[in-house]
């Protein structure tokens, strides 16, 4: 088993509307009955964020995302699915659920941490 | 040392994908695998010359890979670095058998095509992993620089690790949609070879079909019940035999009706032919492919070109619109219409289409106004043809027949 993190991207401030809180909520659902759940959660807008940087004596911070983009995350799944295809569907499916592109990462595994580098 | 020598080529053209399959499979690794059927064939070109050709290289390949294979990883793990388990691309929960042959040549083939890998990572991947063909001729076949196809390369092969492409034929409900994404891949390599005309390149580029043809031999080995990979070779075959009649002694394109038809490869139209016949026998709906390939059995099959029968390329372009209602499509059934009803009807087809930016559609808009004598449009659409085609061989053509236009 691998998990995979799967990023809702979108382009606009909205939140997500009933209807797609429903069919999010029946996907949730099937996340957990199939085994496939990890997490899950939605993010509030990038505006809210604070950017820590500690690496130097006392932590600065600084309001606001990292980076200005014009699309940017607006929840995730991290999900267990048996390989790459298995983990696509679950993003179709969840992509669909919460009418907005899904973006699907690896978390890399402890046995494939040492060639990541090669990426 | 010939007969050795020839051992090792066929050796290489009927055993590489069989050797990097079966240890990629072994190990989960297609960089494992790669490098040792590399090292296997390496070890035979030293080898066999002197101990003789083994009585099956196949095995002696795939005994002497596994065996490098075992040493790296036996080396690697004394090094302290994590022994890896062959787990990474395999798979423990078995598809149920699909009717297709499970080999582990068309995992090799499925995993390299998988459509989470970009278009161009699925064409290189396949002709190294699949075809054998090394980093270089990869490179120069597609013009492209050797470290950035070799960075393209590792990257897809880190992708597969990474993300866990599956090492294996894809389940049901996604076969269909796979199966089609294997021959886009395979007709692509096709067409990088048969639509080039870069003289400096040709040789090369003429490999590229003959790989796209093997390699399209092997999926149909592998998937015989396939009516769109039948499909597809029958389409390669019918196209490559046309290719030494396509471009004159001068570098020009030469259309098909003007094509000598007596040297056209009978043996690749015989074969082509039988193909499509098969596929018509068999009563199975027709996907893209097979279209295609019929069309081009109706053109093979025509002696002169006043011999071809047009209705039923109109009837099986119809066929298409109806799979695949895009403009080429449209386009390419207004060709045949003009045969069939003349160009005044055809010219009404081909107006509306919304293919301003492609150099055939102001080709064919040229051709059938000449034929209405409407020659000052016509050479306003042969220019704009002439500006859009990359072609060179094509631009020479379409030059000339605009230069014979009547009139100023």
């Amino acid at each position: 088993m691998a998990q995979y993190l799967m990023s809702v991207l979108t382009d606009s401030t909205e939140l997500a509307t009933e209807a797609e809180m429903e069919t999010i909520d029946v996907f949730n659902d099937q996340l957990i009955a199939n085994g496939h759940w990890v997490f899950a959660g939605g993010l509030a807008s990038p505006a809210t964020a604070t950017v820590v940087d500690g690496r130097d004596g006392e932590p600065v911070l600084t309001d606001g995302p990292y980076v200005e983009s014009k699309e940017h995350i607006a929840g995730f799944w991290i999900i267990e699915a048996a390989d790459l295809d298995v983990a696509l569907r679950l993003a179709g499916q969840g992509s669909k659920a919460c009418n907005r592109r899904v973006e699907v990462r690896p978390v890399l595994q402890e046995d494939q941490a040492d060639q990541a580098d090669q990426a | 040392m010939t007969t050795v020598t020839e051992a090792i080529a066929r050796a290489h053209r009927e055993q590489w994908a069989r050797v990097v399959a079966t240890l990629a499979r072994r190990y989960g690794d297609l960089d494992i695998a790669e490098e040792m059927a590399a090292e296997a064939f390496a070890a035979a070109v030293e080898r066999w010359p002197a101990d003789g050709v083994p009585p099956s290289p196949g095995a002696w390949l795939t005994v002497t890979a596994d065996r490098r294979a075992l040493d790296r990883i036996r080396r690697e793990a004394k090094r302290g670095r994590k022994h890896q388990e062959a787990l990474m691309l395999s798979d423990a929960t078995e598809p149920e058998p699909l009717g297709v042959i499970d080999d582990d040549r068309l995992r090799l083939v499925f995993t390299c095509c998988h459509p989470a890998l970009a278009m161009e990572a699925r064409v290189a991947l396949t002709l190294r992993m699949v075809g054998g063909l090394t980093v270089p001729e990869i490179a120069a076949a597609f013009l492209v620089q050797e470290t950035a196809m070799s960075r393209r390369i590792t990257r897809a092969k880190t992708k597969i690790k990474a993300a866990r492409i599956p090492y294996r034929v894809p389940s049901r409900e996604d076969l269909a949609a796979r199966v089609t994404g294997v021959l886009t891949v395979l007709f692509l390599i096709f067409n990088e070879g048969y639509l080039s005309s870069d003289p400096d390149k040709d040789a090369v580029r003429a490999d590229l079909t003959a790989e796209a043809i093997r390699l399209t031999r092997l999926v149909r080995d592998l998937m015989p019940a396939d009516g769109e990979v039948a499909g597809l070779l029958a389409l390669m075959l019918l196209t490559e035999a046309r290719r030494a009649s396509r471009v004159s002694a001068g570098g020009e394109l030469v259309a098909l009706a003007e094509q000598d038809r007596g040297a056209w490869n009978r043996e690749l139209i015989a074969e082509g032919h039988a193909l499509v016949r098969a596929r018509l026998a068999s009563g199975q709906r027709p996907g893209r492919y097979q279209i295609l390939a019929a069309v081009n059995a109706v053109h093979t099959d025509a002696r002169d070109v006043r011999d071809t029968d047009w209705s039923q390329i109109v009837a099986l372009y119809d066929q298409l619109a109806a799979l695949d209602p895009s403009p080429i499509v449209r386009l390419n059934r207004a060709i045949a219409l003009a045969e069939l009803d003349g160009p005044e009807v055809a010219l009404a087809e081909v107006e509306p289409l919304p293919l301003d930016g492609y150099h055939l559609f102001h080709a064919t808009r040229a051709d059938l106004l000449r034929r209405l004598g409407r020659s000052q449009e016509s050479r306003a659409a042969y220019d704009r043809a002439i500006g859009l085609a990359v072609n060179t061989a094509e631009q020479a053509y379409l030059i000339r027949r605009r230069d014979q236009l009547a009139g100023p």
